[in-house]
C-alpha cells in the first residue's frame, strides 16, 4: 500500500503543476484550454536540454519557458487581439502536440542522463520523512516533488494574502471593476498566462524527465484536460488541487498496481476511471452553490475599455 | 469658491465610428458645489464624465483640474488626480468583501493588511457619516449598501472630484434622503460633486448648477435657484412637453385575473412569491412597487406560466392557469402579452430583424411548415407606422434600435394579438422622456380597450399618476395593496421596506422608518 501511495504521489506532480498552472491563468479570467499543449511543449524542452546538457536545472527553466512562450502566444492572441479564448486554446493544445513530435522525434528513446536521473533520485526530508506513513509516502521523494509542495505554499499565500493576488482576482472576478480601481489588466492578464503557462510546462517535463525517463511521443496523453477538469474539482484553490491531484494520480496508476493489492478488474475498465471521475467532476461541480466556489465571473470574457 | 475651478473641460469632441457622442463640450464645476448634468439619454452626460474617469479618451479639447491641464489616460490617472467615479452599473466584485473591494488596485504591503484597511475605512464612515460593515460580502448587499460602498471606496483613494452616474435610480425615496444627506456633507467638505440624472426633482432638490446637455452638444449652464422644471425640460428636450401623465378613467371594471395565495419558491427553497393574493380587473392599470428583487420578476413570470406557482391559484376568468406553461396557456386561447424587464434578453432577438421577431410570436397559427412571412411583414409596418419606430427600415436587427425604438418593436408586438393581460416590467426603464410619454399613451389606450395592465416600475411618481391601484412587494410578500389617488410617495416606499430584517431595513431607510 505504502509503495502504491508512493507512487502515486509521482503520477499527482504532472497534474498538480499542470493544474496550478491553469488556477493562475482561470483566477486572472483567461481560461487556456492549450494545456495538454504547454505541457508537451515543457516536456520535449525540458527533455532536449537535460538530454543535450546534462544539466537538470537547466533544464526545470528550459520546460518553464518552453511552456511560458506558449501561454504567451495565447496571451497574445486573447488579450491584445481579442480572440476567442476557446479556439486559441484549443488550436494551442494542437500546436504543442506537432510542436513536441517535430523537435521530439530524433530523441524517441533516448534516456535521460545518469546524473540527470540521480539528481532527480529520491531524497529524505529528516525528520518528515521518519513520520510513520505519511513520511514514507510523502517525504521521501524527489526534489521535484518538493518543488511542488512548495508552489502549492507559495500560490495560496500569493492568491489569499498578498495585493498582487487580490488585485488578479479582482480581474478575473470583474474586469471592469479592476481597470475602474486603477489596476493594469491586461498587464495582470499576461503575467498570469504567461506563469500559468510556465508551471505546465514544468508539469510536462516531469512527466519527460521523471516520471518516465526516456523520450517516448505523446508522454501527456491527456493529463492536461484532467488539470483543466481537477481547477474546477478545486474551485481554484492550490491546496484543494493538490488532494485533487493525488487522488486523480493515484486513480491513473491503479491498472498498474491493482495486481499487486490483489483487486482483479480489467485493465481497460480500470484505466477508465480518471476520466470517468472528471466526466463526475464536471456534473457535479455545476451544481455547486457556493459563490466563492463558482468561476472567476468574467472567466473567458474578452475586455475592451471603451466598449459600449 | 476658490478662484480655480475643480474641473474645466473645454471643448470635448468624443466620436464613436459615425456617432458623435459629444460635440464641442465645456463644463465648469467648482469645489464645493453639486453640479448636475441633465439630459436625455444619449445626450452624452455619461460619455463626457468617462472622459474624466479615464474610461474613454477625448478626441479633441482639453480638460483642467484644479488649473492644471492634464492628460487622463486611464482610471488610474483619474484616481491619482483625485477623480473618483460611481458608474451606473456599479463597479465591484461581488464575491469579495467591502474592505477588499476598496483596497483593490491601491499601492501599499506586498501582504495585505486587512485590520490597517478595516481602520481607515472605518475612519473615512465616520468623518462623513456612512454606514458599512468592511468584512460583508458585496453579494449579500442591498443596492443602497452597495452603493454607500461605492463611495467609500471613492473617499478611500482621496477623491475630492465625485461623479456619480444616475445614483438614485434604483433607490428607495428614504434612501434617495440618506444619500443626498451624504453628498451635502461632501459638499461641506469641499469636494466637488457632478451628479448625472434626468430625475428633475432631485435636480431642483440637491444641486447648485445644472448644465444641459441635448444630443452630444451643451445647452447652458445656469443657477439652479434660477430656473423652473418647464424651463429644464424645454431645454433637456429642444421643444415644450406636456408633462402630466394621464390617467384614463374607465367605469366599468370586470374581475380579469385573480391571484390567490400564491407562492413561488427558488431553486434554493427561498419563497419568492409569500402568500400573494390580488385581482386585476379589465380597464385597470396595477403598478407593482417594490425594491429590487422583491418577487415582481416571479409575478410576471408565474402569470405567463414561465415560472410555476408551488401553492395557490391564478384564475383567469375562473380558468386556473397555475401548472400550465406558455403554450398551454396559448392553446386555452387566452391572450397574454409580457414585455420583460430584460428586453433584449427575453423579449426580443437582437440579431432577428423586426419582421422575424413578430413571426416568433406568430407563427403558431400559420399552417404548414414553411413561413408565411406576408403577413409579419404587413403587421411590422404596421407597428413601425402606428408607434413611430424610428429604423431604418423592418430588416434592421433590433439590436441596432435606440432602447426606447427597441421598446416600441417589443409593445407594439405584444399589443397586436390583442391581449386580455399586459404585464409589463419596467416598460420606461432607461427610456427619455418623449418615448416614456408614448409608452405610457400606449398604456392607456389598451387600457381604455380593456386589456387589464400589469405595470412594475421603479419611479413611484410615475406609478402614482399612472396606476389606478398599486401593489406593493416586500421579500415576496404583499405589504399594501393601495388606491393611488389616496396614497402618498412616503407611504409606498415605508411599505417597501416592511418585514425587511430589522438592521438592514434601517440601512435601507436611513433609520427614519
Amino acid at each position: 500500500m505504502i509503495d502504491f501511495l508512493t507512487a502515486a504521489v509521482v503520477a499527482t506532480m504532472p497534474l498538480l503543476f499542470a493544474t496550478l498552472g491553469e488556477i493562475l491563468t482561470e483566477k486572472s479570467g483567461s481560461l487556456n484550454l492549450g494545456v495538454e499543449g504547454m505541457m508537451l511543449m515543457g516536456a520535449v524542452f525540458g527533455f532536449s536540454t537535460v538530454y543535450n546538457t546534462g544539466n537538470p536545472f537547466l533544464a526545470l527553466c528550459a520546460a518553464f519557458l518552453a511552456g511560458a512562450v506558449g501561454a504567451f502566444i495565447f496571451a497574445l492572441i486573447t488579450v491584445t487581439f481579442q480572440g476567442n479564448q476557446v479556439v486559441t486554446g484549443l488550436t494551442l493544445t494542437i500546436f504543442g502536440a506537432g510542436f513536441s513530435r517535430f523537435v521530439g522525434d530524433h530523441m524517441i528513446g533516448s534516456s535521460v542522463p545518469r546524473a540527470a536521473q540521480d539528481f532527480f533520485g529520491k531524497v529524505k526530508i529528516p525528520l518528515l520523512g521518519d513520520i510513520p506513513f505519511v513520511g514514507q509516502i510523502f517525504f521521501r521523494q524527489d526534489v521535484f516533488v518538493y518543488l511542488g509542495y512548495i508552489m502549492v505554499a507559495v500560490l495560496s499565500v500569493y492568491i489569499y494574502k498578498t495585493r498582487p493576488g487580490l488585485n488578479m482576482k479582482a480581474v478575473g472576478e470583474n474586469t471592469a471593476a479592476a481597470d475602474a480601481s486603477g489596476i493594469p489588466v491586461n498587464l495582470y492578464k499576461y503575467l498570469h498566462i504567461v506563469a500559468g503557462g510556465g508551471l505546465c510546462g514544468l508539469g510536462g517535463a516531469y512527466l519527460g524527465i521523471v516520471s518516465v525517463p526516456m523520450w517516448q511521443e505523446d508522454v501527456v496523453t491527456g493529463r492536461g484536460w484532467i488539470a483543466v477538469a481537477l481547477v474546477i474539482l478545486a474551485g481554484w484553490n492550490p491546496i484543494k488541487a493538490l488532494v485533487g491531484s493525488f487522488v486523480f494520480g493515484a486513480l491513473s496508476i491503479l491498472g498498474l498496481w491493482q495486481g499487486s493489492m490483489g483487486i482483479h478488474i480489467s485493465q481497460d475498465i480500470v484505466n477508465m476511471f480518471p476520466y470517468l471521475a472528471t466526466i463526475l467532476i464536471v456534473i457535479i461541480s455545476t451544481h455547486k452553490n457556493r459563490k466563492e466556489d463558482r468561476p472567476p465571473g468574467n472567466l473567458s470574457d474578452p475586455y475592451f475599455r471603451e466598449e459600449r | 469658491m476658490t478662484s480655480t475651478p475643480a474641473i474645466r473641460m473645454e471643448r470635448i469632441t468624443k466620436t464613436f465610428g459615425t456617432v458623435t457622442a459629444n460635440d464641442n463640450i465645456n463644463l465648469t464645476v467648482w469645489n464645493g458645489e453639486i453640479h448636475a448634468l441633465l439630459g436625455e439619454n444619449g445626450a452624452g452626460k455619461s460619455t463626457l464624465m468617462n472622459m474624466l474617469s479615464g474610461i474613454y479618451r477625448p478626441d479633441s479639447g482639453f480638460i483642467l483640474i484644479d488649473g492644471k491641464q492634464v492628460n487622463i489616460a486611464s482610471p488610474k490617472d483619474a484616481i491619482k488626480m483625485g477623480i473618483g467615479m460611481i458608474h451606473q452599473h456599479f463597479k465591484l466584485v461581488d464575491v469579495m468583501t467591502a474592505a477588499d473591494n476598496i483596497i483593490i488596485g491601491q499601492k501599499g504591503k506586498f501582504l495585505l493588511s486587512r485590520k490597517d484597511a478595516h481602520q481607515k475605512i472605518k475612519e473615512i464612515s465616520e468623518r462623513y457619516g456612512l454606514e458599512i460593515d468592511p468584512a460583508k460580502k458585496v453579494y449579500e448587499m442591498s443596492v443602497s449598501e452597495k452603493q454607500t460602498l461605492e463611495i467609500v471606496k471613492v473617499l478611500y483613494r482621496g477623491a475630492r472630484i465625485l461623479i456619480m452616474d444616475e445614483p438614485t435610480a434604483v433607490l428607495t425615496p428614504q434612501e434617495i434622503q440618506q444619500l443626498f444627506r451624504i453628498i451635502r456633507n461632501m459638499k461641506e467638505q469641499g469636494c466637488a460633486v457632478v451628479i448625472i440624472t434626468h430625475k428633475l426633482n432631485e435636480v431642483m432638490e440637491i444641486s447648485d448648477r445644472i448644465t444641459v446637455l441635448r444630443q452630444g452638444k451643451s445647452i447652458d449652464t445656469i443657477e439652479t435657484k434660477d430656473v423652473k422644471v418647464p424651463t429644464l425640460i424645454e431645454m433637456m428636450v429642444g421643444r415644450r412637453v406636456e408633462l402630466k401623465i394621464k390617467r384614463e378613467e374607465v367605469a366599468e371594471k370586470k374581475a380579469l385575473l385573480n391571484f390567490s395565495h400564491v407562492t413561488v419558491l427558488d431553486k434554493e427553497k427561498h419563497e419568492m412569491l409569500n402568500d400573494v393574493s390580488f385581482e386585476l380587473k379589465t380597464s385597470e392599470i396595477l403598478g407593482i412597487a417594490g425594491v429590487a428583487g422583491s418577487g415582481q420578476k416571479e409575478l410576471c413570470e408565474v402569470i405567463c406560466g414561465l415560472q410555476q406557482a408551488s401553492g395557490g391559484n391564478i384564475l383567469f376568468e375562473g380558468e386556473d392557469i397555475v401548472g400550465k406553461d406558455p403554450y398551454e396557456i396559448y392553446k386555452l386561447g387566452i391572450r397574454m402579452g409580457f414585455v420583460p424587464e430584460d428586453r433584449l434578453g427575453m423579449g426580443l432577438v437582437a440579431s432577428m430583424d423586426i419582421v422575424h421577431n413578430v413571426v416568433l410570436k406568430d407563427y403558431r397559427m400559420q399552417k404548414g411548415v414553411l413561413l408565411h412571412r406576408k403577413s409579419s411583414i404587413d403587421k411590422s409596418k404596421r407597428i413601425v407606422e402606428s408607434l413611430e419606430v424610428l429604423t431604418p427600415g423592418i430588416t434592421t436587427p433590433v439590436r441596432r434600435l435606440s432602447g426606447g425604438n427597441i421598446q416600441k418593436v417589443l409593445l407594439g408586438r405584444e399589443i397586436d394579438i390583442l391581449p386580455k393581460v399586459l404585464i409589463t416590467a419596467y416598460p420606461v426603464r432607461g427610456l427619455d422622456i418623449g418615448a416614456s410619454f408614448k409608452i405610457y399613451d400606449l398604456l392607456n389606450d389598451q387600457k381604455k380597450n380593456g386589456v387589464g395592465i400589469i405595470f412594475v416600475g421603479e419611479d413611484l411618481d410615475v406609478l402614482l399618476d399612472l396606476c389606478d391601484r398599486i401593489l406593493i412587494l416586500s421579500g415576496g410578500k404583499v405589504t399594501g395593496l393601495v388606491n393611488a389617488q389616496e396614497t402618498t410617495k412616503e407611504a409606498i416606499g415605508y411599505m417597501m421596506t416592511v418585514g425587511l430584517e430589522e438592521g438592514f431595513r434601517a440601512a435601507r431607510t436611513g433609520g427614519t422608518a
